[in-house]
């Protein structure tokens, strides 16, 4: 990848924090945790990867993005209004009664939002079936599915796991944020996933390892993954639970936090940083 | 418009269904039928041969076979999936909830053997509360067709509806109560037989049954209207309040829990009506299903036209 394209990986990765941060800072509690391991990613399938026509949300030929974790919503609420699908002022609107962003992603609601998920597992299935609509069409999207390491607790993911593998149904990029954290805590402490790359590659799956925090390595490894023909694929991404946000690395409450004084000087400092690196280099 | 055909017995039902898919995927490529390993049971490894592109063979994963519905309607197409009825609604609640009726995706479930259908697969696989849990969905259609014509013609016009639709069917042949191709409308009752003194409502295997009884009781002097109320959901309160009036008194008779389903539905239409005829419901009364023949659970469970027909007469003593 050439520099200038990462610097705008890195700076879309930026913007996507800010913009996140600033509306989970002024709803003053948000699912911070789950929403900041997913930022890289989202920059680089909205910057690089994914087919998508934010004038035409419901444009028949785009790739589909199913947020099966559907708690990292505000990630995705931010990076779609910067990419256009709807004014950013609307991100100052989450979960407010009427809102058109709910807390967790619903289809019904939001611009460029194509499944409503929430109750972990189901977004697995519902990716498996859009993923065969498509082989039934022989088209050539993809369906980018995006799942929590804590997720995999729920026995439906694997249900759909197994049925994607046995179809070899690489129209699906299985995608794991492997943040290591889960609500109630590590997941070690949970419920042990031991090592999800190896389950993975057990249940069929041509999986690839990449650093989360890496704009290049996602983008590499979703490279990868579109090129395999004879089996489903899985990316499991080594990401930090509030990635981005060191303040929250060691805190409990990482999951879903509360605004206070403490917090906000912690993530006003993130913002400054991360606008001073968009500002140092030539702005959005 | 239909029409009363003579007694007889049908297809099988599960018959009537794989046929009634086949026939519609002659014309049209959108419509999908997955199972989760219950193929042989259901009769869908039939379409399996006939249409291999419109079937789908998810494995022993109900809550996942609801999602990839889901997600194919996103994607334009209309499935059709089957299970056992216990594993097409409690098992699956909150699937076909959230990406079935509040996802606002169409999917259309036929679960069958419900209630005492169920016969020797027993307890664990009978279900005595599926209209209770899907008429409690949001948008949900709930229907529990009577024979051969009624159960093709829900299925083609599921087919042409968005939205969530559920058909719980005997997966054996019911008496024949409709003559083919009737057609019928959707949230509206069906009175199949004149009366005066009392008004019977019932659906689905049990038509045939209330029907009988109501013929034994013209012999004895009391006259019972008999009404098809096939569809759950959307519930035709109207009509229940419109039968009931002058009638002395009004009779539920359902394969299912008195809560819940038929008989609640009536409960709710009459009271909010303002009605003030006494009602009893006849179905299995909050207790959980068991093993045996058909004929066996009926009786165990009350669900014959003897004990119509005792009810009838100790409440109009």
């Amino acid at each position: 990848m050439d520099k200038a394209e990462l610097l705008k990986l890195k700076k879309g990765s930026a913007a996507i924090r800010i913009q996140t941060l600033k509306m989970l800072k002024w709803r003053r509690y948000g699912h911070l945790g789950g929403a900041m391991s997913i930022v890289e990613l989202m920059s680089v399938l909205y910057n690089k990867q994914l087919k998508y026509d934010p004038k035409n949300p419901q444009w028949e030929d785009r790739d589909y993005v199913v947020l099966s974790k559907g708690h990292a919503g505000p990630a995705w609420y931010s990076t779609l209004a910067l990419h256009g699908f709807f004014d950013p002022q609307m991100l100052y609107t989450l979960n407010e009664g009427g809102t058109k962003l709910p807390s967790h992603p619903d289809r019904t609601k939001t611009p460029g939002v194509d499944a409503t998920t929430g109750s972990l597992g189901q977004g697995t299935s519902v990716a498996a079936g859009v993923g065969y609509a498509f082989r039934l069409n022989q088209s050539s999207q993809k369906v980018y599915l995006i799942v929590g390491d804590g997720e995999l607790n729920e026995g439906q993911c694997w249900e759909a796991f197994q049925f994607i593998a046995h179809n070899k149904l690489n129209e699906v990029i299985v995608i794991i944020d492997n943040n290591k954290k889960q609500l109630d805590g590590p997941l070690t402490d949970v419920i042990n996933p031991f090592d999800i790359a190896k389950k993975m590659e057990a249940f069929g799956f041509h999986t690839i390892k990449a650093d989360g925090q890496d704009e290049e390595a996602i983008s590499d490894a979703i490279d990868e993954a579109k090129a395999v023909k004879d089996s489903a694929v899985c990316i499991v991404l080594d990401t930090i639970k509030a990635q981005g946000v060191p303040y929250y690395y060691d805190r409990s409450d990482s999951h879903s936090p509360k605004f206070g004084p403490e917090a906000d000087a912690a993530v006003d400092a993130v913002i400054a940083e991360l606008q001073a690196f968009i500002d140092e280099n030539g702005g959005m | 418009m239909w029409k009363l055909a003579p007694a007889g017995t049908g297809k099988e039902m599960r018959t009537v269904f794989v046929e009634t898919l086949q026939d519609m995927m002659k014309d049209n490529k959108k419509i999908m039928a997955l199972e989760a390993d219950l193929g042989s049971a259901s009769g869908f490894n039939k379409i399996q041969k006939s249409n291999p592109d419109q079937f789908i063979q998810v494995g022993i994963a109900e809550a996942n076979m609801v999602g990839i519905a889901a997600g194919l309607s996103m994607r334009g197409y209309i499935p059709f999936i089957h299970t056992f009825a216990p594993f097409a609604t409690r098992r699956v609640l909150d699937q076909v909830y959230l990406e079935g009726a509040y996802a606002k995706n169409t999917i259309n479930i036929f679960g069958s053997d419900p209630g005492v259908c169920v016969a020797a697969n027993g307890g664990t696989h009978n279900t005595f509360e599926d209209i209770a849990v899907m008429r409690s969905i949001p948008e949900v259609m709930v229907f529990a067709p009577a024979d051969e014509a009624q159960l093709s013609w829900t299925i083609r016009e599921c087919a042409k509806l968005k939205g969530v639709h559920y058909i719980r069917a005997n997966r054996k042949g019911n008496p024949t109560m409709y003559a083919p191709g009737s057609t019928f409308e959707i949230g509206k009752g069906n009175v199949i037989r004149q009366g005066e003194d009392v008004l019977l409502l019932s659906m689905g295997e049990m038509l045939s049954i209330a029907y009988q009884a109501a013929e034994e009781l013209a012999a004895e002097g009391i006259s019972v209207e008999v009404v098809d109320m096939f569809t759950l959901k959307p519930f035709d309160a109207e009509l229940v309040r419109q039968e009931a009036a002058g009638k002395k008194l009004v009779v539920t008779f359902e394969n299912h829990n008195i809560i819940g389903g038929l008989g609640s539905c009536t409960a709710e239409a009459l009271a909010e009506a303002g009605a003030g005829v006494p009602l009893k419901r006849i179905g299995a009364n909050d207790v959980f299903g068991q093993v045996g023949t058909y004929e066996y659970l009926c009786q165990a469970f009350g669900l014959t036209k003897e004990h119509i027909i005792e009810t009838v007469k100790d409440a109009l003593k």
